[in-house]
């Protein structure tokens, strides 16, 4: 009996393949972006971790200085013959060649069997590794790039993450200039009961317990919520495209319901069978989606890698690998998804009359209430979006405002789209026009899903795309402020600096230090860089606030700068005192805007810095000079002077270096939002198909009244590009209102910086043709087929379906 | 060499390493039997220079202060106690900071009847995390350490002597009771017939007290400690393979020091036969004779914990016994290293090591 009622429900879909193939596509659709976008997240996620734990040996609690100052080789010391089992650690930024990597110097020796994440099986391994001339274990991509930027022996270990190698610490104190000074001590879990308090035997030293989250994974929350926030819209949108063709296939199989209960099969049996048989479409599209989620991921994965790298120093490799973390989510959600969007089906079926006549076109009569619920909800929505963007604060609350808004917006599309109609209908006089928009009207219900997923992925474009181009456009002015420079050069050693400012005092106009040291500074890791008393900075630093003698204050080293980013997360002021490294402090006198650095930054006079932090590097420089001689003076660096070429670089190319970071961190937002269109575009698709099959009775008579088919063929067209175009009229300031969130919202709480917002409806213009092309192609098919309809098929609809 | 792998996985074969120049194969017993090009060799007739030389020789490649104490305590239980210095440099020379290429590693053990507590330490040079001064004499690794007693007679008359494990502790007091020994021709101590050899001298008079603090529990004990401090660049021929290393205690007073490095055929025997005063007569090559009794299964190697040995030279004929067999240091080189007692023509108590088995 279930067979035979498998058999009898299950010949719908041979009957209506393209049906099927739309459920299908759209639940695989939607899971691919799902499933995509979690595992571009998971794996990035894992990256970090397992820096954290083979880099920073997180696992295991760490002793550091408070005030964030290196901790002398005599105290290690100290606290070993004093008993406590600790290793110590120099790390830091190196640079071989062109390639900058993260130097982790360890002791073998000391470093805790639970430390050690890399193996060196080998003997001759760890007398290379000890040797004074050096080992460095990195991973094969960073075996690739360090090829032939350093003599040093390379140990390619899979276990590294990319970007960062380990050295033993005496190849690091010497590479770093530490002095012996050490960044960190790691505490082995096995410790001798009778220690001594650390509190007395070192007075300054922290300890940070063990499985904190790396600083990399809190600073890259927010991008990874923007792209979860991504994919879920999505899913959601692909969500429509699943309820549109389930509701239609039960709506269709009605009739056959209706028989195999008459013939005696239970209501609990129709409904066991209806839902394995949803169960097994949801398994195969989320199956398939899944697959195309991982090519799309892999695709994207560079893209984003790159992102990660360039906007907060990340690294992550940019292969995939399978997790069940996001592939077993990404079919959870899909059958979940599909289960949901089922259910009201499944519930109608189960309370359906049994008696009843079939009405083919009942799903689609949304009644009055639930017109009126949508409204009354949609309205209540935006509200609550509403207060949320002025009495909410941080991450969590930006994407809320976000969220209520999309889907407010959405569920007042119909009452907003039906009154439009109404107007249109009140105004026409001739009595086919006055047909023409009654029956858009009268389609409405049935295009709505469709029309609300265009509204979705058309709002998120145009806030998208506002906001990446408003920042583009201030991202640039910025650095045309901030790189005032004509060139800037890096000496190797302290030597050839020394070499390198001499040689250049009577051929540039100005050299400008560029000298920065690291340090903890209000908790955080920071660079604090020093400025020369110049006009360079006087008339171009991108200064946000300041008082009006800021460079005085700066030069005679009583006032510092902090960037932006410092100033919202830490809630610094002007005029308040800035503890720095070291046990010394000075005033904020000014902010300044710093966009593409996740960190913080302290800018104070030179003097100072060379004072406070006399081992500062003073490798690199900024030089003025009259952008004629720049050619000149670029060639005498590298011929005369013999600099490596990667070490000059001019202005341009460091601004178009910039530019490459910024176009390259919203690639994959660009890409993302192509994907939401597609799928919004398919949801389109999917609607006018269903409705195209169903709309012969409506059309019948008015063909019998004389309008031609290819009238008719014309008044389709007319009504998906009016629905389109009132839909994508809508879309705009649902998308303004999204880019405001964005920028002055989410960008806050994820970058530390506000941008002012720039409007370009030369982008809307775009937009929408790529939107039209899509309702255009959407409305090829169902087209097709009304002109295939013969006149004796129209008329036997007429005569039947009265 | 069957170097075990340890808990951690850098460290798997750190004494093959340690004897290492240039990253030459290694061959010997835990690498000892390499060349020694750049590190100073040792030759016959040079006399020991004190206190200098109690301190570290950073132009040689290997060097230990190595200390073994045979302890009873009021009940009459027995202990063996072990404290033990290596320096090895991957450089003849000594650097400050972190690039100092002298490598220190500390060995410390307790053996009682039922268990054999043992414990390793690593550290490199440069920094005070481990070293030797001669004077006021201070051996230290962490918070290991041998250190003269400020006034007394001579840096190594008397020390104190501190290491502790997880789960042992010791705190000892030597005071020696009789002069410094040279071992071999006046320090010179040959180790194989093709001449390798190394510098050793020895301090086997002292009377100790102190505490042993067996798993939380501290117990009183007296007993006679043995120092043994050596250095070499190369003290192994390269077909030796591993040795068997005696310390005797003569209950008449008398010490002996004895010991057979194994080669593929007879091995090479030698020792030194000390008076109840302290004065050495060496036992030539031949005229000792050690001969394993039974093996036992340790660390999943067998080796052979009862031994006869004969110098007949002497009329001296002993059986040894290992108060613990199951005396094995389970180190990145893993060893046996234990107390014994020995029975026969005289008797008394001692320490017996037995390397790469």
């Amino acid at each position: 009996m279930y067979w035979a009622a498998a058999t009898a429900l299950l010949s719908h879909w041979r009957r209506h393949p393209v049906q099927l193939a739309t459920l299908l596509l759209g639940l695989a659709l939607a899971t691919a972006l799902w499933s995509g976008v979690q595992a571009i997240n998971a794996e990035a996620r894992a990256s970090y971790g397992r820096a954290a734990s083979v880099l920073d040996q997180n696992r295991l609690a760490q002793l550091v200085e408070r005030d964030g100052d290196l901790i002398s080789a005599d105290r290690y010391a100290l606290l070993r013959r004093d008993g406590w089992n600790v290793s110590p650690v120099i790390e830091g930024d190196v640079r071989f060649g062109r390639e900058r990597i993260r130097l982790i110097g360890i002791d073998p020796l000391t470093m805790p069997p639970e430390g050690q994440s890399v193996e060196t099986a080998e003997a001759q391994d760890l007398f290379d590794f000890l040797s004074p001339s050096g080992l460095l274990i990195v991973s094969p991509a960073t075996a690739e790039r360090l090829e032939g930027q350093t003599a040093m022996k390379l140990k390619i270990s899979g276990q590294m993450p990319d970007g960062a190698a380990f050295a033993d610490i005496s190849i690091a104190d010497r590479l770093l200039a530490r002095n012996g000074g050490l960044s960190r001590l790691v505490v082995a879990p096995e410790q001798a009961l009778d220690l001594g308090r650390l509190d007395q035997l070192a007075p300054g030293l922290t300890v940070r317990q063990a499985g904190d989250r790396p600083d990399v994974a809190q600073l890259t929350d927010s991008f990874h919520l923007n792209l979860t926030a991504f994919g879920f819209l999505a899913f959601a949108v692909g969500l429509f495209i699943v309820y549109a063709a389930i509701g239609l296939a039960f709506e269709q199989r009605r009739s056959t319901l209706r028989t195999l209960r008459a013939l005696g099969l239970s209501l609990s049996a129709v409904t066991v069978t209806l839902m394995v048989e949803i169960l097994v479409l949801a398994l195969v599209a989320g199956l398939t989606g899944v697959v195309i989620g991982y090519g799309m991921a892999s695709l994207l994965l560079p893209g984003v890698a790159a992102t990660l790298r360039g906007l907060y120093g990340a690294d992550v490799p940019g292969t995939l690998s399978l997790r069940p973390e996001w592939w077993a989510t990404g079919l959870g959600m899909a059958i979940a998804g599909t289960m949901i969007s089922s259910a009201q089906s499944l519930w109608r079926v189960r309370n359906m009359p049994l008696l009843a006549t079939a009405q083919p076109r009942a799903w689609a009569r949304a009644s009055a209430r639930s017109a009126r619920f949508q409204l009354v909800a949609g309205l209540l929505l935006i509200a609550v979006a509403l207060t949320l963007s002025f009495t909410g604060k941080g991450l969590a609350a930006g994407f809320g405002v976000l969220a209520c808004l999309l889907l407010g917006a959405a569920l007042l599309l119909p009452a907003i789209l039906s009154g439009f109609l109404s107007i249109m209908q009140g105004r026409s006089s001739h009595p086919l026009a006055a047909w023409f928009w009654a029956d858009t009207r009268q389609q409405l219900p049935g295009l709505s899903l469709a029309l609300m997923a265009l509204l979705l992925a058309l709002a998120a474009n145009v806030g998208v795309g506002t906001m990446v181009s408003s920042f583009r456009l201030t991202f640039v002015g910025w650095l045309d402020q901030r790189l005032a420079a004509e060139l800037y050069v890096t000496a190797r050693d302290e030597d050839e600096a020394s070499r390198l400012r001499i040689w250049l005092m009577d051929r540039a106009t100005t050299v400008l230090p560029i000298w920065n040291v690291e340090g903890e500074v209000l908790g955080e890791t920071l660079q604090i860089y020093g400025v020369a008393n110049d006009p360079t900075y006087r008339d171009h630093w991108p200064l946000l606030r300041g008082e009006k003698d800021v460079w005085d204050q700066i030069a005679t080293g009583r006032g510092a700068l902090v960037n932006e980013q410092l100033w919202r997360k830490k809630g610094v002021e002007i005029g308040d005192q800035l503890p720095l490294p070291g046990g010394w402090s000075v005033s904020i006198v000014g902010i300044y805007s710093d966009y593409g650095n996740p960190k913080g930054q302290v800018i104070i006079g030179i003097d100072k810095l060379a004072e406070h932090y006399p081992d500062v590097s003073r490798l690199r420089y900024g030089i003025r000079a009259s952008p004629k001689a720049v050619p000149a003076l670029k060639e005498q660096l590298t011929g005369e002077f013999r600099l490596p070429s990667e070490n000059v670089v001019d202005q341009a190319s460091l601004k178009q270096q910039s530019r490459g970071v910024f176009e390259q961190t919203f690639a994959v937002t660009g890409a993302l939002n192509i994907f939401t269109l597609a799928v919004a575009g398919f949801a389109m698709f999917a609607s006018l198909l269903t409705l195209s099959g169903i709309r012969l009775p409506q059309l019948a008579p008015v063909w019998s009244m004389g309008v031609t088919r290819r009238d008719l063929v014309a008044f389709e067209i007319a009504r998906t590009l009016a629905l389109w175009l009132a839909t994508f009229i809508a879309a705009l300031p649902v998308g303004l209102a999204l880019a405001w969130v964005l920028l002055s919202i989410v960008n806050v709480e994820a970058f530390g910086w506000r941008l002012p917002m720039h409007v370009f409806p030369a982008d809307w213009l775009q937009l929408g043709l790529v939107a039209l092309a899509a309702a255009g192609l959407s409305i090829l098919i169902p087209l097709r087929r009304l002109m295939a309809v013969g006149p004796s098929e129209l008329l036997r609809t007429f005569a039947n379906e009265r | 060499m069957n170097a075990r792998s340890g808990s951690s996985v850098w460290l798997v074969a750190l004494m093959f390493l340690l004897a290492l120049t240039g990253g030459s194969r290694s061959q010997g017993f835990a690498g000892l039997g390499t060349n020694a090009e750049g590190f100073s060799v040792p030759r016959p007739g040079q006399a020991f220079r004190f206190p200098a030389d109690h301190g570290p020789h950073p132009d040689f490649r290997i060097e230990w202060w190595y200390v073994t104490a045979n302890l009873q305590s009021a009940d009459g239980a027995q202990f063996g106690v072990q404290w033990t210095l290596f320096r090895s440099a991957l450089a003849p020379k000594t650097e400050a900071g972190w690039a100092d290429p002298q490598i220190w590693m500390g060995h410390a053990a307790l053996t009682t009847k039922d268990r054999h507590y043992s414990s390793e330490r690593l550290a490199r040079g440069g920094v005070g995390q481990a070293g030797v001064v001669p004077e006021p004499f201070s051996a230290w690794i962490d918070s290991w350490q041998m250190k003269g007693v400020q006034g007394s007679s001579g840096p190594l008359n008397n020390l104190d002597l501190t290491a502790s494990g997880k789960d042992f502790g010791y705190q000892l007091s030597l005071s020696a009771k009789g002069p410094l020994v040279r071992q071999g021709d006046q320090g010179f101590s040959v180790k194989s017939a093709g001449g390798q050899a190394s510098f050793y001298y020895s301090q086997p008079f002292y009377d100790v007290s102190g505490i042993v603090d067996v798993a939380g529990r501290a117990v009183p004990v007296k007993g006679k400690a043995w120092l043994d401090r050596e250095w070499s660049s190369q003290p192994l021929a390269a077909n030796q393979t591993g040795w068997d290393w005696f310390s005797l205690h003569l209950d008449t007073g008398e010490k002996i020091m004895a010991f057979r490095l194994r080669d593929e055929k007879g091995g090479y025997t030698s020792g030194n036969w000390i008076s109840a005063d302290g004065q050495p007569s060496a036992l030539p090559p031949g005229s000792l004779e050690l001969t394993p009794l039974s093996s036992v299964s340790v660390g999943g190697r067998d080796v052979p914990v009862a031994w006869r040995v004969r110098i007949p030279q002497r009329s001296f004929d002993v059986t040894t016994t290992a108060l613990n067999e199951q005396a094995w240091m389970p180190t990145r080189t893993p060893y046996w290293e234990g107390p014994i007692s020995f029975q026969g023509t005289a008797s008394g108590r001692g320490y017996l090591e037995m390397t790469g088995y």
